[in-house]
C-alpha cells in the first residue's frame, strides 16, 4: 500500500466511502446491492459530459442558476468591520439549495431506469425540491416527514402536496427529521427494485455524502468566480449553517485547499448547549453510527440517539454529514453554534435592513456573521451561504415573538 | 477449537431430521424482570435457539412491532450491560442453548468493540447479528468477533445475488440467516416456492446452516418453513404477544410471561411436527 502523500483536502472520500474514519456503508444487506449499484452510476454519470450538460441545462434554464454574490451593504455598514457578501441560495427555484441536488439525483434516477422517488425532510425545503422534480420529470413521489415538522412547516406541506407529492407522517420517535430518514430507509428496503431515495444531505451510506456535496459544489465553484470579479480575491471567511451540511459542503468545498480561506460552519445551539435542547453534533456530540454512516452524533452513554432541538426544522437533526466529522478533527473547519434566539434576531435584522427575509436555518449562519464582522477589518471579505428564504418561516418566527398576523 | 454450542445445536436437529425454532424477543422488553422471566423458559418451551435484541432508539430495518418493543425497553431504563446480564444469568442455567445477540452497531461501538467482546464471550453469547454490519464492514466487528470465538452471522436477502453471495460466505460462521422478503421485520411473508428456492440457492454456496427469517408468524408457517430450512425465526409474532399484555400504562400484566411460553410451545410443536426435506 501507498502512503497517501497528497496534499489535499479534497481527495475523499477513499474506495471505502470514508472521510478519515467517517462515512462508510454501514447499511443492511438487503440494500447493500443498490447502494454498489448507485455508486457505479454515479461514477460513470460524473465522468459523462452529456450528463454535466443536462445538469448545466436545468440550472441555468429551471433553477436559476448562478445565483447572485450579493454585497449586503447596509448590513456592512450597520456591523461595521468585515465586507458580507450573501451567496444568494435563496433566489433558487422552490427557494433554497435543496434543488441543485435534487436535479443531479433525479437525472441520476432517470439514467438508472427508476419509475418511483422518495425522499425525507425536515424544514421542508428538501421535500419541496424533491416534489418539484417529481412533478417536472413526471415520476411517483413519496416524503417522509416528522408529525411535528410537518405542523411548523405546514406551507411548505401544502406546496408539496399540491406539486402531486404524496406527504407521510411519522410518528415514531421524536416526530423530526432524523425519523423521517429512519422511515425512509424501511420504505426503501422494501422497494429496491423501482424506488430511488433522494437523500437531501451529505449524510447517509457512501456514495451520498459524496453525490450530494458534489451536487452542492456549484455552490462554491460560482461564488468563487464572482468574488474574484467582485474583490479581486479569494475570500477571506466562509460561513453556512449545518444541520446535515449540504449547503455549508457545497460552498466549503472548493476552498478546502486554499489555506488562507477561514472555514465557518454554524451549528444550532437550540435552548443553548449547557441546556441539553440543541442539534450541535460536532460542538456536544461524540462519534457513532447512524444513517449509514459515521459521523458525530448526539447519544447517551449507552448508544442510544437522543433528540435534537432546534427552532428550524432543518436544523433539527442529531448527526451531521461525515464529512464535516472529518474536517472538524483535522481542523480545517471551525464549527461554532448559534441559539434559537440568537437565530431568530439575526432573522429579524437581515429583513429590515436588507429586505431579505432568510430561513431560520441561514438565520444561524447571520447570526454569526453578526458576532464576528466587527473584529475584523473593512478590507475582510466574508461570505456567507445564505442557503434559503424564510417564507416558510413566518409562523414560527410570529410565534416566538409574540407577533399576530393581521393589521389592528 | 472447541465445538461451538451453534454447530452442536445444528448437529443435533440434523440427527432428529426437522428443522428448529429460533425465536426473537427484546432484551428488556418490556421491563427486565418480565424478559428475563421470558428468556429462562424459552428453551424449555421449545425454542432451539434464541436470538435476544439489542434495543436501539432507530432501528431502521424493523417494523412497527419491533420498533416499539426497542420503545419499551429503553424507557424502562434498559441498557448493553444488563442485556449481558440476561445472558449471564440465562448461563447459570442453561449451557446448551444457543443465543446469538441481534440489533445494530452503534451501542456495541459506543460500549467499545473489545470491552464488548470480551464481556458478551464471558457471558456466553454465541453469535452476533448486527443489522448494518454488511461484509463491506467486515473489519469493524465481524473479524474482531471470530479472534474473541463469537460466530458473526452475516445476513442474506431476496437482492444477494449469485455474484454477490460468496462475498457475504467469505467469512461467514455459526449459521447464515436468510431475510425472505425485501422489506422491514414483521410485514410480508415470502411464499414456500421463494423460500424453497433460495433455500437451494444458498446452500450451493455454503455448508452452514441457513435460518430463514421474516413474516414467520403462525405454528403452521414455522412447520412450513422448517420442512425448508434448517431453523424458522419467529420475532414480531412473539413480540406481538408481549405487546398485547400490557395494561394501558404499558407494564407487563399478571400471566404476560406464561401466555408467551405457551405461544412458543405451539411454535415448537410446529416444527417437530413436520420433518425436513418434506417439502
Amino acid at each position: 500500500m501507498t502512503k497517501k502523500t497528497l496534499n489535499t483536502y479534497r481527495a475523499g472520500p477513499d474506495e471505502d466511502g470514508r472521510f478519515g474514519i467517517y462515512g462508510g456503508r454501514f447499511v443492511a444487506e438487503t440494500l447493500m446491492p443498490l447502494i454498489l449499484e448507485l455508486e457505479k452510476s454515479y461514477e460513470t454519470a460524473r465522468n459523462d459530459p452529456e450528463f454535466a450538460a443536462q445538469m448545466g441545462y436545468y440550472f441555468s434554464q429551471y433553477v436559476g442558476r448562478p445565483s447572485p454574490l450579493y454585497f449586503a451593504e447596509r448590513l456592512t455598514r450597520h456591523l461595521g468591520g468585515a465586507r458580507v457578501y450573501f451567496k444568494r441560495e435563496d433566489l433558487n427555484h422552490t427557494g433554497a439549495h435543496k434543488i441543485n441536488n435534487c436535479i443531479g439525483q433525479i437525472l441520476l434516477a432517470k439514467r438508472m431506469g427508476k419509475t418511483r422517488i422518495i425522499a425525507e425532510t425536515g424544514a421542508g425545503q428538501h421535500g419541496v425540491a424533491t416534489a418539484t422534480v417529481c412533478a417536472l420529470f413526471d415520476l411517483p413521489c413519496v416524503v417522509y416527514m416528522g408529525a411535528k415538522d410537518i405542523e411548523r412547516q405546514a406551507p411548505n406541506v401544502f406546496r408539496m402536496q399540491m406539486l402531486g407529492a404524496e406527504v407521510r407522517p411519522v410518528t415514531a420517535g421524536s416526530k423530526s427529521l432524523k425519523d423521517a430518514l429512519n422511515e425512509a430507509l424501511r420504505d426503501w428496503v422494501a422497494n429496491v427494485d423501482d424506488t430511488f431515495y433522494i437523500i437531501g444531505t451529505v449524510a447517509g451510506p457512501h456514495p451520498f455524502p459524496a453525490m450530494v456535496r458534489d451536487f452542492q459544489s456549484v455552490i462554491g465553484e460560482e461564488t468563487r468566480e464572482q468574488i474574484l470579479k467582485a474583490e479581486d480575491k479569494l475570500p477571506d471567511t466562509l460561513v453556512a449553517c449545518i444541520g446535515g451540511g449540504s449547503n455549508a459542503m457545497g460552498l466549503f468545498f472548493p476552498f478546502l485547499d486554499d489555506k488562507d480561506v477561514e472555514i465557518i460552519a454554524v451549528e444550532a445551539a437550540g435552548k443553548g448547549i449547557e441546556t441539553g435542547e440543541h442539534a450541535a453534533s460536532l460542538s456536544a456530540g461524540s462519534a457513532g453510527i447512524l444513517h449509514g454512516n459515521r459521523t458525530y452524533l448526539l447519544q447517551n452513554d449507552d448508544g442510544q440517539i437522543t433528540e435534537a432541538h432546534s427552532i428550524s426544522a432543518g436544523l433539527d437533526y442529531p448527526g451531521i454529514g461525515p464529512e464535516h466529522s472529518w474536517l472538524h478533527d483535522i481542523g480545517r473547519a471551525q464549527y461554532v453554534s448559534i441559539t434559537d434566539n440568537e437565530a431568530i434576531e439575526a432573522f429579524q435584522l437581515c429583513t429590515r435592513l436588507e429586505g431579505i427575509i432568510p430561513a431560520l436555518e441561514s438565520s444561524h449562519a447571520i447570526a454569526h456573521v453578526m458576532k464576528i464582522a466587527a473584529s475584523y477589518p473593512s478590507d475582510h471579505v466574508i461570505v456567507m451561504n445564505m442557503s434559503g428564504r424564510g417564507d416558510k418561516d413566518l409562523n414560527t418566527v410570529a410565534t416566538a415573538t409574540g407577533m399576530t398576523f393581521g393589521v389592528e | 477449537m472447541m465445538e461451538t454450542r451453534i454447530a452442536k445445536r445444528f448437529a443435533r436437529l440434523a440427527e432428529e431430521g426437522r428443522g428448529g425454532l429460533v425465536t426473537f424477543s427484546t432484551a428488556g422488553d418490556p421491563d427486565y424482570e418480565t424478559s428475563l422471566d421470558l428468556l429462562m423458559g424459552i428453551g424449555k418451551a421449545g425454542a432451539d435457539l434464541i436470538e435476544l435484541g439489542m434495543p436501539f432508539s432507530d432501528p431502521m430495518a424493523d417494523g412497527p412491532a419491533v420498533q416499539m418493543a426497542s420503545g419499551r425497553s429503553l424507557l424502562g431504563g434498559h441498557t448493553m450491560t444488563r442485556t449481558l446480564d440476561m445472558v449471564r444469568a440465562f448461563r447459570t442455567k442453561d449451557d446448551e442453548t444457543p443465543i446469538v445477540l441481534m440489533g445494530y452497531y452503534n451501542p456495541i461501538y459506543v460500549y467499545g468493540v473489545d470491552r464488548f467482546l470480551a464481556d458478551a464471550k464471558q457471558a456466553g453469547v454465541d453469535g452476533l447479528i448486527v443489522v448494518d454490519l454488511p461484509p463491506e464492514e467486515e473489519s469493524e466487528l465481524c473479524i474482531p468477533a471470530l479472534e474473541a470465538g463469537i460466530n458473526f452471522i452475516f445476513l442474506t436477502a431476496p437482492t444477494t445475488d449469485d455474484v454477490r453471495l460468496p462475498r457475504v460466505m467469505e467469512k461467514a460462521s455459526g449459521f447464515v440467516y436468510y431475510a425472505s422478503i425485501t422489506g422491514i421485520t414483521g410485514t410480508a411473508s415470502a411464499s414456500e416456492a421463494d423460500i424453497s428456492s433460495a433455500y437451494k440457492r444458498l446452500k450451493s454456496h455454503t455448508d452452514l446452516p441457513i435460518v430463514v427469517g421474516f413474516g414467520i408468524n403462525t405454528p403452521e408457517q414455522v412447520a412450513a418453513v422448517a420442512s425448508i430450512a434448517d431453523a424458522a425465526v419467529v420475532g414480531s409474532a412473539l413480540v406481538n404477544v408481549i405487546a398485547a399484555n400490557l395494561d394501558q400504562g404499558g407494564k407487563a400484566q399478571a400471566g404476560l410471561v406464561d401466555k408467551a411460553l405457551s405461544f412458543v410451545s405451539e411454535l415448537a410443536k410446529g416444527v417437530r411436527s413436520s420433518t425436513k426435506g418434506a417439502a
